[in-house]
C-alpha cells in the first residue's frame, strides 16, 4: 500500500477496499465488521446500525443537497439490511465563514428527508473549523433502524436468485461531474438521490424471498455486483443490453468515457431475490416513481468464481471488474 | 484520450468562437478553431474532441453505410433461410 | 430519404445484427487466405474498442491482432514524466495537463504523488480550461503539459494561438506531441529483422480513426506503396472495426495491396487543412524524440519553433529539466509488447506487480494502453 493516502483510496472501488481492510478491518477486527454489509446487524439480529459521511460537491446539486444525500445515505444502508430507520445522529463540521442560510436550506432539507423516512435525529455534534480547514460543509449520520426481515445479507446469493436493478444506473455521478465540469444539460438530468424504504417495505410486507440488498453509492452497480460475487462466492452473468441507462447518462458517458455501471448512484439498488419471485418483486418496485424501470439485468451461475461477467448481444463476454482509480472525487 | 464524438450543432457564437453542441441532451461547448469560417452549421453533425469541433461528420457517406449494414443483414436473413429449407428437406426424419 | 438522427452515429455502428454479420462474412472470407494474417492496430482507441466489444471472440484463428504503441501516454519516455514532475513541483506554478497523464509514473512518482505532496497539478478536459485557470491565477506561471498524436495536437496550436494573441503572458508549453506514420515505419522495419515465421509479420494496418482526420488518409500512401502492406482506416465502433477487417482479408484474398477509408463519414484523403496549418505554423519536427520501450524514432514528435521561444517551457527551464536516460524495469518487457512481439500476458508481472493501480511500464499506465485494455477486458479472450 502507498506511504501517503490517495484520492483513488476513497473511490468505493477496489483501492478503497484495500484500504479498508488493510488498516481498519485489522485493527477493528470482529464478526460484525467483516460481514461488510451496508449497516452492522446488532443485537440478536434485531436492530440494523451504520454510519456515513458526506462530503459532496457541489453542495447544491439537480435533484437534491448535501443534506438529503445525508439522511438518504444513512436510512437507505439501514433499509437495505431490511430495516426500518428510526434514530439518527447529526454531526456537521463547518467552515468558518460558511453561509448561515445555505446551512439553514441544507438543514430543511435533512427535515424533510427524515419524515419521509419517519425517523428523527436525537443527537448530534456541531464543530466549527477555521477557513481552509474543511471544504465549506462536512456531515455524518448515524443510523439505528429495526430490523423488519431477518436474514439479509450479502453473503448467501446462490443460483436460486436473480439479480435485479431498481431503476436506471448512474444519475447521481452523471449529474455530479455535468455539474464540476459546468457541462449544460438541456435535459432533465438530475441525481436519483431518494429515500428507499418505503420500495424495500413494500417488498419485505408482500412476503418477497429476499436474499440480499445494497445500494450502490460510490463504485456503482459494477462495486456491488463485485463485492457479492466475492462475498458469496458465485459468479453473477449480466446481460449487458438489459441494463438501464438514460440518454443522457448515455450521452455524459460517451463524453467522458465512462461505463454507467461505474457510475455513483444515491437512490438506486440492487437486489438478489429468489428466481420464483422475480415478476413479483418488479412489480412492486415498478409501482414507485422512482423504480418504475426496475428490471433484471443478471443470473448467478459458478461459472467464473468470484467474478462479474457482462454478457453482449452479439456473442461475447468479458469481466466487468470492480472500477479503479478516482473515477470522480468527492461524489457523495 | 482519443475520445471523440459524434454531437449535434444547437448554437453557433461567433463573437466567441464556439459552438454548443448536443449529445444525447448533453449540451456542451466546443471551440471552432479548428473549422474554416463559415464551414459549421446549426443542425451539422461533428466530431468533438477534447473541447473543440474537429470536422463534420458526412450524413450521406454516414447514410450510406447504413444502408449497406442493412443489405448485408437482408442478404444473410435470406442464406439463412435457403438454409434453413435445404436443412430441412434433408431432415433425416423426414426421410421415407 | 429519411433524416440520419444523431442516435443512428451511435446504435447504427454498434447494431449487434450487423457485427454478428461482419463476423460471418469475414469467417466466410478468411478460409480463403492464404496464410494466416496479422492485422496491427496502431491507435490504443483500437485496442481499447477491440478488447471492450471482445471482437477476438468473434474472429477465426487465422486473423490475429498485434497491438501497437498507439497511446501517447504510454510512450512517453520516464525522463518527460519526470519534467513534468519537476515543473509542477516550481513555486508558483500550476502544470495543467489532460487526465491520463495522473496515474504515469517517471522515476520519482506520477503527477497524483506530486499533487499528493502538495504540487499544483490540474487535469483538465480540454486545453481551453487552461485558459480559465490562468485568469484565476495572473501571479502564477501555467505551464501546460502537451500530449497526444496528431489528433490533439491541432488542439495544443489552437490554444498557442489564442494564448499569442490575446497577449497571455502566463501560459507556457511543454510539448511532447507525437506522430503516427514514423513510428509505424519503425516498428516494420524493427519487425521485419525479427521475421521468422508469419507469427511475427505485421501484414496489415488498422489505420486510426480520428488522428487520420486530422492528417487525412494521404499520410498512409507509402505503406501500401513502399511497403507491401494494406491499410485501411477504420472507425471506432465495433462495427467499424469488423467492417475494416473484412475489408482488409478481401485485399488479400483479392491480391490487392491497398489504402482504403472504412471511416469515411469522417476521414477524407486531405483531412483537415486547417488544423494542419496551424501545426505547421507553430511546430517543427524534433530529429529524434524517444519512445519509452522503443528507443529514438527519428522524426516523430514535435516541438515549438525557435520564434516561440518565449513560451517554450522545455527551453526555458532547460536547466532544470534532465536530459539523461531513464532504463525502465528489468522485468518489463513494454518495448516487445509496443513492437506486437509478445502479447501482455506473456509479461511475468503483468497483473501481479504491475496493474493499472500500480502501473510499472507503459503499456499498463494509460487505459488505452495493451496491457490496460488486456487487464481490464481480455481475460475471457480466446
Amino acid at each position: 500500500m502507498n506511504k501517503q493516502i490517495t484520492l483513488a483510496m476513497g473511490n468505493g472501488g477496489e483501492e478503497n477496499n484495500e484500504l479498508i481492510s488493510k488498516v481498519f478491518y485489522k485493527a477493528f477486527k470482529n464478526d460484525i465488521l467483516e460481514k461488510s454489509e451496508d449497516a452492522a446487524v446488532i443485537h440478536a439480529g434485531e436492530l440494523a446500525f451504520s454510519t456515513d459521511s458526506f462530503t459532496v460537491s457541489p453542495l447544491f446539486f439537480p435533484g437534491g443537497d448535501i443534506g438529503k444525500l445525508a439522511i438518504c445515505g444513512t436510512c437507505n444502508d439501514l433499509a437495505m439490511m431490511g430495516a426500518k430507520p428510526k434514530y439518527l445522529t447529526c454531526s456537521v463540521i463547518i467552515e468558518e465563514g460558511f453561509s448561515t442560510r445555505e446551512l439553514e436550506k441544507i438543514v430543511r432539507s435533512m427535515k424533510k428527508e427524515l419524515e419521509s423516512n419517519g425517523a428523527i435525529v436525537v443527537s448530534g455534534d456541531t464543530k466549527v473549523v477555521p477557513r481552509g480547514s474543511v471544504d465549506k460543509i462536512f456531515i455524518n449520520t448515524t443510523g439505528i433502524g429495526e430490523i423488519q426481515k431477518k436474514g439479509i445479507s450479502s453473503n448467501s446469493i446462490s443460483k436460486e436468485d436473480v439479480i435485479l436493478v431498481s431503476r436506471d444506473l448512474g444519475r447521481h455521478g452523471a449529474t455530479i461531474f455535468a455539474a464540476r465540469e459546468g457541462i449544460e444539460l438541456s435535459s432533465s438530468l438530475e441525481s436519483d438521490c431518494a429515500s428507499l424504504t418505503h420500495q424495500v417495505q413494500a417488498l419485505i410486507e408482500a412476503g418477497v424471498k429476499i436474499t440480499a440488498l445494497r445500494d450502490a453509492t460510490r463504485g456503482g452497480v459494477s462495486a456491488v455486483l463485485n463485492e457479492w460475487a466475492k462475498q458469496s462466492n458465485i459468479c453473477i452473468e449480466v446481460q449487458e443490453d438489459s441494463i438501464p441507462v438514460s440518454a443522457e447518462v448515455y450521452g455524459i458517458c460517451e463524453m467522458l468515457g465512462f461505463e454507467a455501471v461505474n457510475l455513483a448512484n444515491e437512490g438506486t439498488f440492487v437486489l438478489a431475490i429468489k428466481k420464483e419471485d422475480e415478476q413479483k418483486a418488479l412489480n412492486i418496485l415498478q409501482t414507485f416513481e422512482n423504480s418504475s424501470n426496475a428490471v433484471k439485468i443478471a443470473d448467478v451461475s459458478d461459472e467464473y468464481i468470484g467474478k462479474v461477467v457482462l454478457l453482449s448481444s452479439y456473442g461475447t463476454k468479458r469481466f466487468l471488474d470492480t472500477p479503479t482509480g478516482e473515477l470522480l472525487p468527492r461524489i457523495c | 484520450m482519443c475520445l471523440s464524438i459524434p454531437s449535434k450543432v444547437v448554437k453557433i457564437d461567433l463573437e466567441r468562437n464556439v459552438a454548443t453542441v448536443d449529445t444525447m441532451g448533453v449540451q456542451r461547448e466546443a471551440g471552432l478553431e479548428l473549422m474554416e469560417e463559415g464551414d459549421v452549421k446549426i443542425g451539422d453533425y461533428v466530431l468533438l474532441h477534447i473541447g473543440f469541433i474537429m470536422n463534420k461528420i458526412d450524413e450521406e457517406d454516414a447514410m450510406e453505410s447504413l444502408k449497406v449494414y442493412n443489405e448485408i443483414l437482408q442478404k444473410l436473413d435470406e442464406e439463412e433461410r435457403k438454409q434453413m429449407v435445404i436443412d430441412d428437406d434433408n431432415c433425416e426424419n423426414r426421410k421415407a | 430519404m429519411s433524416e440520419l438522427q444523431l442516435k443512428d452515429l451511435y446504435d447504427g455502428f454498434r447494431n449487434p445484427e450487423v457485427i454478428k454479420g461482419f463476423a460471418k462474412l469475414i469467417a466466410e472470407e478468411a478460409k480463403k487466405l492464404p496464410h494466416p494474417i496479422n492485422i496491427m492496430e496502431v491507435c490504443g482507441g483500437h485496442t481499447h474498442s477491440i478488447m471492450k466489444f471482445g471482437l477476438p471472440q468473434l474472429l477465426p484463428d487465422n486473423i490475429n491482432f498485434i497491438h501497437g504503441p498507439g497511446c501517447p501516454v504510454c510512450i512517453m519516455p520516464k525522463e518527460r514524466i519526470d519534467h513534468a514532475y519537476i515543473l509542477a513541483e516550481l513555486e508558483d506554478t500550476i502544470l495543467v495537463t489532460l487526465g491520463d497523464m495522473i496515474k504515469v509514473p517517471g522515476s520519482r512518482g506520477s503527477l497524483q504523488d506530486a499533487r499528493a505532496k502538495g504540487a499544483d497539478v490540474r487535469f483538465i478536459y480540454s486545453p481551453l480550461d487552461t485558459l480559465k485557470i490562468a485568469e484565476e491565477n495572473p501571479e502564477k506561471k501555467i505551464i501546460f503539459f502537451a500530449i497526444g498524436f496528431e489528433t490533439t495536437t491541432p488542439m495544443t496550436t489552437a490554444l498557442i494561438d489564442i494564448v499569442l494573441k490575446r497577449q497571455i503572458k502566463n501560459i507556457f508549453f511543454h510539448i511532447n506531441h507525437v506522430t503516427v506514420p514514423e513510428v509505424m515505419v519503425e516498428l516494420i522495419d524493427s519487425r521485419d529483422e525479427h521475421v521468422d515465421s508469419y507469427n511475427n509479420r505485421i501484414d496489415a494496418f488498422l489505420g486510426p480513426s480520428h488522428v487520420s482526420v486530422i492528417t487525412g488518409s494521404k499520410i498512409y500512401e507509402k505503406f501500401p506503396k513502399e511497403y507491401n502492406r494494406p491499410v485501411v482506416v477504420a472507425g471506432f465502433e465495433p462495427v467499424d472495426v469488423m467492417e475494416a477487417i473484412f475489408m482488409i482479408v478481401k485485399q488479400f484474398n483479392e491480391g490487392r495491396c491497398e489504402l482504403e477509408i472504412e471511416y469515411k463519414r469522417l476521414v477524407t484523403h486531405d483531412g483537415n487543412l486547417k488544423a494542419q496549418a496551424l501545426i505547421e505554423n507553430y511546430f517543427e519536427k524534433a530529429s529524434l524524440f524517444k519512445w519509452r520501450g522503443l528507443g529514438n524514432v527519428p522524426e516523430s514528435g514535435y516541438k515549438l519553433r525557435p520564434q516561440f521561444a518565449d513560451i517554450d517551457a522545455e527551453r526555458i527551464y532547460a536547466d532544470i529539466l534532465p536530459r539523461e536516460e531513464i532504463e525502465d524495469h528489468k522485468l518489463c518487457i513494454c518495448g516487445d509488447i509496443l513492437r506486437g512481439m509478445a502479447k501482455p500476458d506473456e509479461c511475468t508481472i503483468f497483473g501481479t506487480a504491475c496493474k493499472p493501480q500500480t502501473p510499472l511500464g507503459s503499456c499498463m499506465v494509460s487505459s488505452e494502453g495493451a496491457c490496460a485494455a488486456y487487464y481490464k477486458y481480455g481475460n475471457l479472450l480466446k
